[in-house]
């Protein structure tokens, strides 16, 4: 007496590979749907845009009438604003990942601290920019000046930062690590000549990953009010500015359609912007990639 | 070997003597004289208080946003019943004569964008999880996983301006009622802006299946399916059920999409095909207007930044709570 | 060679002198009691070969000597471990000193992911030495003395990486020598290397002894009767017999030890 038909279950294989085969098919074009909208937008906005990329877009400042636009004060402006936020972001970040990973023992203040590092992560950016507007705009007077800009900006990334260097300092093995302690080297020579060292290429492969998020978000500036029509360049840390992603807001929000060009073209500048930042990353991740 | 004399140096423990001179020395006595022991004793002290001074920003900034938020959202409450704010249904801050605040309309806004990118969002990016992790071959995971990566990297102002300069046009030629600001169209590009956190979280999910398990299951015969369906997908479900509301919580915080092509009239209703207005794209409308500091207006979008935290919130916590028992599972 | 003969003379005056004294030593990983009791005396200038079967507490204790144990945070220790008269578990002895003095050398090559300049330069670096012709002459001994200088004199800027396993060991054990330590832990040293570099590295160790105390934890009999002159026998925690390598491995006085030299167990 058997139970399984051997032949039944045979005559049914046909049908279930035939399923299988269509349902694979269907994953695999859910799958396609993602690059398909990828392609699309980068082909409206390259056939939007180029053909405003020309020299005078990097050269002049923003203006009512779309073939005098600029694109000038928003890239100097973002790059202003780099280099408030990555100084403190990464200083900021790095070491919290230090202490998490090399001298917190496991007590209630350091869980709270890790708790609270993945909780800040799923803050929406909109509301860092209401902490920046209050603290660091108004309560310590910076204004709508790139300091304020960068510190909001800094806290908004720092999570991904801690968590890409804790991963970073956490790979490092831990028989290096020995080797130094057993040598009679400190604690504190030991992160800054073995574990950072080693580290270093993974903090800054997520630093600069976590900064390119910096640059193109754009909901916090909105909300600490840096302006969009800017007719000068900063000239200190204290100086209104603009940033790109404010500049293509402002552009995508106006109503005459060559604005549209303009907006694309912008976005090109600000994709550049990134495609640089990543290259940078990857080339950081492929010549220091580690030999253990 | 090691115990042979060499011209220049020979040795010995204690001391060798370098080139001509005569010089004995010792590497012992060099450590004990070199100095800056003290200097290093007060390192190793000062060094964790810093790191760990370092270390309490991020809760300085938990501390500073919960603060913040609980402190103007009160002050706006010495304006607005809270009983308004909570179940009033019409949002209509800037009249002359009467300002109304009452939440939901923005609430329903927000849902219904974050509705409409979940229901883009989870079959899409499950399909995709299950053939990167059950079909796909190394070499095409190679090509696409990257490419979600652009996906995820691409800044929300540029999919905001992609859902008001594309999507809504081509919508139109379909849905003739569609209006130029609606919820529809913000609503599908939110979902392709959190398609690739669940594609990726979800294949995470499913890769960390055990072979063995699904190794048992072909070896009677199963096809590659019902693998995935009905073993790999259970066992890998609330890592996936995980990645889903985490998404949510993305979408409900989202911003610039919605202020692009949201609109700015907040209603209390279903339709997705009106202009809308979610909580955060009134935070940027206000803000990027002159409400003026002090007034009623510059206190609601602390009211609204806080509802809005505490739904990401929730979410998030809910998120933390599925993929705690998810990690109990193997 | 006057050299050698001079080290012969001082060396017979100071084989009485004991370098590591350790008097009721109990540790604990937790509630795990991992060492029970233990008396132990080292002496200079000798090799003492640890042996025992795997969880014996042999690597616990060589790790106890220099106090790298204590990486563990949930280790608890009591009794007294006296290195040069001194008690090791004094609050005001700081665990940077003893290894300065007390160098190790560990199961797997750990060689840092720098240059084999660097790394034998890092002890001495990290104790304040900076000048450059001190260190190249530091460097130069050290790979000497670990009898690896001349296959890699011409190439100090290398990573220490692509080196075998075997050279790596060695510059682990040239980078232990750079601060010139009075003791040499060694734990299983030559356990993930292939036969012709342990046969390299037991060479070594004889000709280190001369200048060192040399204490080696290994699991391989046969490599503890090559090379040791003093050999203790660590079973469940506990020492079960310390003695001469050729007593213990001709005429041991305890059973579990006659057992385990034999291969009935472990």
């Amino acid at each position: 007496m058997r139970y399984v038909n051997h032949e039944a279950v045979v005559k049914k294989m046909n049908k279930r590979l035939m399923v299988n085969g269509i349902f694979k098919t269907i994953f695999f074009a859910a799958t396609l749907f993602a690059l398909l909208v990828l392609g699309v937008l980068f082909y409206r906005i390259i056939s939007q845009g180029v053909s405003y990329l020309t020299p005078e877009f990097f050269q002049n400042f923003g203006s009512r009438v779309p073939e005098k636009a600029g694109i000038k004060a928003a890239l100097i402006g973002s790059i202003w604003l780099m280099c408030v936020v990555a100084p403190v972001s990464i200083i900021l970040g790095v070491g919290t990942a230090i202490y998490l990973e090399e001298y917190a023992t496991k007590n209630k203040l350091n869980d709270f601290i890790r708790m609270n590092i993945s909780n800040l992560a799923g803050v929406p950016s909109v509301v860092f920019g209401l902490l920046g507007l209050t603290i660091f705009v108004r309560a310590l007077a910076l204004g709508n000046s790139i300091l304020a800009a960068g510190f909001t900006m800094s806290l908004l990334i720092l999570p991904v930062i801690i968590v890409g260097a804790q991963e970073a300092i956490r790979a490092v093995p831990q028989d290096v690590r020995e080797a130094s302690y057993g040598m009679g080297a400190t604690k504190w020579q030991t992160i800054i000549n073995i574990v950072l060292p080693s580290a270093i290429p993974g903090i800054l492969t997520g630093a600069i990953l976590a900064l390119s998020r910096a640059v193109g978000e754009t909901a916090p500036l909105v909300v600490i009010g840096i302006p969009v029509i800017v007719h000068f360049l900063p000239d200190n840390l204290l100086s209104q500015f603009t940033a790109l992603p404010m500049q293509i807001y402002d552009w995508a929000k106006r109503p005459q359609e060559a604005f549209q060009y303009v907006a694309s073209a912008g976005i090109l500048v600000l994709m550049g912007f990134l495609l640089i930042m990543n290259s940078i990353a990857i080339f950081i991740r492929n010549k220091f990639s580690k030999r253990y | 070997m090691g115990s042979s004399c060499y011209s220049f140096l020979a040795f010995g423990k204690g001391g060798f003597t370098v080139g001509q001179k005569a010089e004995k020395l010792s590497v012992q006595e060099l450590i004990q004289k070199s100095s800056g022991k003290k200097q290093k004793k007060l390192i190793e002290k000062m060094i964790p208080i810093i790191l760990l001074l370092i270390a309490s920003v991020s809760v300085l900034t938990t501390f500073g946003i919960v603060g913040t938020l609980i402190v103007e959202t009160v002050i706006f409450f010495n304006d607005v019943k809270i009983t308004d704010f909570l179940f009033g249904t019409e949002w209509y801050p800037f009249g002359n004569t009467e300002q109304l605040f009452g939440i939901l309309p923005l609430v329903a806004g927000t849902l219904k964008v974050t509705g409409i990118a979940v229901v883009v969002a989870v079959p899409f990016g499950i399909a995709s999880a299950i053939f990167l992790s059950e079909y796909a071959t190394d070499k095409t995971r190679r090509i696409i996983k990257p490419i979600l990566e652009v996906l995820a990297g691409v800044p929300t102002i540029v999919y905001g301006f992609f859902a008001l300069t594309f999507v809504t046009p081509l919508l139109q030629q379909f849905i003739p009622g569609l209006k130029i600001f609606n919820a529809l169209s913000p609503g599908i590009v939110v979902g392709v802006m959190i398609l690739p956190m669940i594609a990726s979280l979800s294949e995470d999910a499913m890769s960390s299946v055990p072979n063995s398990i699904r190794e048992g299951a072909l070896a009677m015969g199963s096809t590659k399916l019902e693998v995935a369906l009905r073993v790999v997908l259970p066992a890998a479900l609330s890592g996936i059920m995980a990645s889903v509301v985490l998404a949510v919580s993305r979408a409900i915080g989202e911003t610039m999409i919605v202020s692009l092509a949201g609109g700015s009239t907040p209603k209390f209703d279903l339709d997705v095909t009106e202009s809308i207005q979610t909580m955060t794209a009134y935070i940027v409308q206000v803000s990027s207007g002159d409400a003026g500091y002090g007034t009623t207006i510059y206190y609601s979008i602390y009211a609204v930044g806080f509802t809005l935290f505490l739904f990401t919130l929730l979410m998030n916590y809910l998120a933390h709570v599925i993929s705690k028992k998810y990690r109990e599972e193997y | 060679m006057v050299q050698s003969l001079e080290k012969g003379s001082v060396r017979q005056i100071e084989t009485s002198s004991i370098v590591y004294d350790t008097q009721k030593l109990n540790l604990w990983y937790g509630n795990h009691h991992a060492l029970k009791n233990i008396d132990l005396q080292i002496k200079e200038n000798e090799v003492t070969a640890i042996i025992g079967p795997s969880g014996c507490g042999k690597s616990t204790y060589i790790k106890t000597l220099n106090r790298m144990v204590e990486l563990v945070p949930t280790v608890k220790t009591s009794g007294e471990i006296l290195y040069r008269e001194r008690n090791i578990f004094d609050a005001n002895y700081g665990v940077e000193e003893l290894r300065t003095k007390v160098g190790m050398v560990f199961q797997k090559p750990n060689p840092f992911p720098k240059s084999i300049y660097d790394n034998i330069a890092y002890g001495p670096r990290i104790h304040g030495i900076k000048n450059k012709k001190i260190l190249d002459e530091i460097v130069e001994k050290s790979l000497r003395g670990a009898a690896i200088w001349d296959e890699v004199k011409d190439r100090l800027t290398t990573n220490a990486y692509s080196l075998s396993g075997g050279q790596q060991q060695r510059i682990c054990i040239a980078r232990c020598l750079a601060i010139e330590p009075d003791v040499i832990l060694m734990d299983e040293p030559t356990s993930a290397l292939d036969p012709i570099s342990t046969l390299k590295v037991e060479e070594l160790i004889q000709e280190l002894k001369v200048d060192y105390s040399i204490i080696i934890v290994t699991h391989n009999m046969q490599q503890a009767a090559r090379i040791s002159d003093k050999t203790a026998f660590f079973l469940n925690g506990e020492v079960v017999e310390f003695d001469k390598t050729d007593v213990i491995f001709s005429t041991p006085e305890d059973k579990r030890t006659e057992d385990y030299i034999s291969g009935r167990f472990g």
